[in-house]
């Protein structure tokens, strides 16, 4: 309700040389091994990144210490063509519970041929996500933006 | 390639994220020079990602407080990073555990 001027989607696509089937599977059963994992949002490192293969399904980091941290749910499972789930994290980097306030990554998996299949990824709606000025002390308290950077940066420095 | 793709330019934000800097600042701590520095930070000025404000002489950079601007820079290049790496992992030679 807050009338926000919508904020541009970032998309994506790959084309992949193998069956529709097993784009969809990799996606949705292998997250952990294609999300790069220097990017999260608990204060630990991550141990394992997880999308619960279901309609409210969750989707969540688990730290090595075995903290959680939830990113959002899953709207719609439709194996192998279609998927849609929440981005709930918001501009000061918490979860935030409400619905009403969730970005949303569609995921279409579309078969170019037998051994081929094309995935395209939209993640739109981030202007329901709350964000305005809690960044700001987020940043200038030293709290989560300077920590996940800080832990960012480290990683690009390991790998430099 | 996201905004935040080019090294420098990702090194300039993260300055930022921890503190408001100077041209000169970030130049100091960067291996940059400082015309390069201003360029990098025009980029990210005109994609609405980093502000600037007086303070008497000098020009002072900080993150724009729009924390969804920011946010969504940053998912720019998750996303890039995490397609290329699904790409390998899909075609790879099997399931991972």
């Amino acid at each position: 309700m807050t009338g926000t001027a919508p904020i541009p989607p970032i998309t994506g696509s790959v084309t992949l040389a193998v069956p529709v089937d097993r784009a969809f599977e990799v996606f949705t059963g292998s997250v952990n091994s294609w999300w790069p994992q220097q990017y999260h949002i608990g204060r630990a490192e991550v141990a394992e990144i997880v999308l619960e293969p279901q309609v409210g399904g969750r989707w969540y980091e688990r730290g090595v210490d075995g903290s959680e941290c939830d990113w959002g749910r899953v709207l719609l499972w439709k194996p192998p063509a279609r998927l849609v789930f929440t981005w709930q994290i918001n501009g000061s980097w918490q979860f935030d519970p409400d619905p009403e306030h969730a970005s949303e990554i569609e995921a279409r998996f579309t078969a170019s041929g037998p051994q081929e299949s094309v995935v395209e990824v939209e993640h739109r709606h981030f202007e329901r996500l709350v964000g305005g000025q809690a960044i700001h002390g987020a940043i200038n308290g030293g709290g989560g933006w300077a920590q996940l950077l800080d832990g960012f940066a480290k990683t690009v420095a390991d790998q430099g | 390639m996201g905004l935040l793709g080019d090294p420098s330019r990702r090194a300039i934000f993260e300055m930022l994220a921890r503190r408001p800097c100077s041209v000169q600042e970030l130049a100091d701590e960067l291996p940059i020079s400082r015309p390069a520095v201003s360029q990098h930070l025009k980029v990210l000025r005109e994609s609405g990602l980093v502000v600037s404000r007086a303070e008497g002489t000098r020009r002072i950079y900080q993150l724009n407080p729009e924390g969804v601007t920011a946010l969504r820079a940053w998912l720019d290049g998750v996303w890039s990073d995490a397609l290329t790496t699904f790409h390998k992992i899909a075609e790879g030679p099997g399931p991972r555990p």
